[in-house]
């Protein structure tokens, strides 16, 4: 992915974040992300991002951890070795359950956290540009994307109108690389390419 | 009957704001926070004049600062009861399980105690993060940090226990189904031993992610405040490059939420297979059915007990009274004493089913070797009951339930108690067999098992002194989640709101 330009405006009340959020919205502006301290109730509708389907992923994973169990203990004790405990049947599905709930939760937990990790593209030694460093203590950071046509300076005025705090214009690289947060690091390669 | 029409027009109004609020997600005039106020009838969640740096400042002041001398003092004396317990417990590598006072009939003892008791323990941090999070209990944001480290620990604590009490420990991997080159053979899944890996083996890792899901946007904070480079490298790493985006805080909510769930019966589950490992036997004082309730029970009291010694004194060293206020002692002192009746229902039940039953094994297991304060464990009998269910019941009265000598000194108690209940439990029914033959001599633990039981005590109080000092020990993005509508400085501007008439205000909020 090649860097782009971006405008941030920064925001320090939710109240203002709103409404600010509309404004850019609907004068036609691409808002690349907004970054929060905290998860802000409402504010992935107001952006027009659609729901997770994260809970279908973690159905589907504990379903898979429930037949695993079932059909690995079944295939034990029936076929491969029939073990003669007091007596008692072979297919002791009462017996089974604990650790056939156990295995639903196990897998369900841990592949609900992986896809989420996969799908936020989060992982040690993962490094990504980040727009503002109080994004993560009181700011509420919004990014728009810029393209050739953007006039850059009106988007500055119009941030500034819906009661952004702080504003500045960065060329950044919106993907994550391998990197650590010691060093100043960017990209190996900056991969954007000047058209005359 | 105006009484009535008062309560119906409130009720329609009620319904009116559920309309409204249904509306909101959709109606694209007016995004707001999820809820606009919280009565001032409730509590503040946080105390002071806080904004959201502000937050971030208190709970991060821990960790940027150096510890202070009783922070090394307690760290230097649990790493010494730690490496006392390795010299315990490679002694009894060496020369086996002989070095414990196990004997025929008693063959658990402290170890197995101790076992249970730890997980015990480590049932209130997921009660807590869970269970709190699916009754939308605000106060939980507040202790959830700390109580799910405390959770993780006391798991790898209770681990220890059955693992060296193996033996011959190298082979302790035999309990994993994999495929071996003896036959293969498999672990017997009917077992409730073999249930019992499962279960606490998930909940290990069930709560490690959980834990440090929640953890991420903290570490994400800490990092980007970051002045070393130390700092900025290891904090770095450990917030997986957290952003703090919203669609990232969107899949974080949903995460967090179907965890939750998860989690909630799993909690359950831990402890009633514990349960298993006794109530599956034939062992009279074990053999009962009432075991999983009372066990889960106990071991939310125990957890929550063991929450409070920590939370009394994480608030007091690092100054987190603002976040961890009265107001959240009472409420764990609340489940306290109803878990500890819960639990003295459950011992007075027991009694009389063994009454009731009229088998004479069962009444000699509970109304000797239990109940008689003068046969040989009667002082373990009578230390439970007092620990467990008459101290507890000072919490009926809300001053004690405020009061924090009372509630640190109680806490303590309450697990003194919670560990005669296991010794109880596991003793009792073993050292007296069905022939007089088979009468063991008065066990009592060697250095050995007590030095192994210190060692895990020592293990619990490293990490959870290694935690205070490099984790936010307290969710700061959750505490910001809940600061505006319920931080004292916030709520003190509702109060035009709380006296405004039930339609002027839904007819206010729906502009």
């Amino acid at each position: 992915m090649a860097k782009k330009t971006f405008v941030v405006g920064c925001f320090k009340e939710e109240d203002v974040l709103f409404p600010a959020v509309k404004k850019v919205r609907a004068a036609g502006y691409k808002i690349h992300d907004v970054y929060t301290p905290y998860a802000v109730h409402g504010l992935d509708h107001a952006l027009g991002l659609r729901e997770t389907s994260l809970h279908t992923a973690g159905f589907i994973y504990g379903i898979s951890g429930t037949a695993t169990a079932l059909g690995f203990i079944s295939w034990i004790f029936t076929s491969d070795w029939p073990l003669n405990i007091g007596g008692k049947p072979h297919f002791a599905l009462p017996a089974w359950i604990p650790i056939i709930f156990e295995t639903t939760v196990l897998f369900s937990a841990v592949g609900m956290t992986i896809t989420f990790c996969y799908l936020c593209q989060l992982a040690p030694f993962l490094k990504k540009h980040h727009f503002h460093p109080r994004a993560t203590d009181d700011t509420f950071v919004m990014v728009i994307e810029t393209t050739a046509k953007t006039n850059i300076d009106e988007l500055k005025g119009f941030l500034t109108n819906s009661g952004a705090t702080e504003i500045s214009v960065q060329y950044a690289e919106p993907r994550w690389w391998l990197g650590t947060y010691d060093r100043e690091q960017q990209l190996l390669r900056d991969t954007s390419i000047e058209v005359a | 009957m105006s009484d009535t029409t008062d309560a119906d027009k409130e009720l329609k109004v009620d319904k009116q704001n559920i309309s409204i609020l249904n509306q909101r997600n959709t109606d694209s005039k007016s995004y707001r926070m999820h809820i606009r106020y919280e009565s001032q009838l409730r509590e503040p969640l946080v105390y002071g004049e806080k904004d959201y740096h502000q937050v971030t400042e208190d709970i991060c002041r821990p960790i940027e600062a150096k510890p202070g001398r009783l922070w090394y003092v307690g760290f230097f004396i649990a790493v010494a009861l730690l490496l006392f317990g390795i010299y315990s417990v490679t002694d009894e590598v060496i020369y086996g399980v002989g070095q414990w006072n196990l004997n025929k009939t008693v063959g658990w003892g402290w170890d197995i105690t101790n076992f249970v008791w730890w997980v015990g323990i480590g049932h209130a941090g997921t009660l807590i993060s869970a269970i709190l999070l699916l009754f939308r209990q605000g106060w939980r944001t507040g202790v959830n940090r700390a109580a799910e480290a405390m959770t993780i620990f006391a798991v790898m604590c209770a681990g220890q226990f059955p693992i060296w009490h193996m033996g011959r420990v190298w082979m302790a991997f035999f309990v994993l189904p994999y495929p071996n080159t003896r036959g293969p053979v498999w672990p017997s899944f009917d077992s409730p031993l073999l249930w019992d890996v499962f279960a606490i083996s998930t909940y290990f890792t069930v709560s490690l992610l959980f834990w440090y899901a929640g953890l991420l946007p903290d570490f994400g904070t800490v990092r980007d405040r970051a002045k070393t480079k130390l700092r900025k490298f290891f904090y770095g790493i450990a917030s997986f490059g957290w952003s703090g985006s919203t669609k990232h805080w969107q899949r974080h909510e949903a995460l967090s939420l179907v965890l939750a769930g998860l989690a909630t019966p799993l909690v359950l589950s831990v402890h009633t297979i514990v349960s298993f490992d006794f109530a599956t036997s034939v062992i009279p004082g074990w053999h009962t059915t009432i075991f999983p309730p009372y066990f889960v029970a106990g071991a939310i009291f125990s957890g929550f007990a063991m929450v409070q010694t920590l939370m009394l004194v994480l608030r007091k060293v690092y100054g987190l009274e603002a976040y961890i206020t009265l107001g959240h002692i009472e409420a764990m002192n609340k489940v306290i004493v109803l878990t500890g009746s819960i639990v003295g229902c459950a011992y007075l039940t027991e009694l009389f089913m063994a009454w009731y039953s009229q088998n004479k094994y069962e009444a000699y297991a509970f109304w000797y070797s239990r109940a008689n304060l003068f046969s040989p464990y009667g002082w373990a009998y009578y230390g439970m009951m007092t620990c467990n269910v008459l101290s507890p019941q000072i919490f009926w009265f809300r001053s004690l339930r405020r009061n924090v000598s009372v509630t640190f000194f109680m806490s303590i108690v309450v697990n003194i108690g919670m560990w005669f209940e296991r010794f109880v439990i596991i003793v009792t029914s073993l050292y007296r067999d069905y022939l007089p033959s088979s009468w063991t001599t008065y066990y009592a633990a060697s250095i050995f098992e007590i030095g192994f039981f210190l060692g895990t005590m020592g293990l619990f109080f490293t990490c959870f002194f290694l935690f205070s000092k490099y984790f936010p020990v307290i969710a700061i993005a959750e505490i910001k989640h809940v600061l505006k509508t319920s931080g004292e400085s916030y709520k003190e501007k509702v109060g035009n709101i709380e006296v405004q008439p039930a339609e002027e205000f839904a007819h206010e909020f729906a502009h």
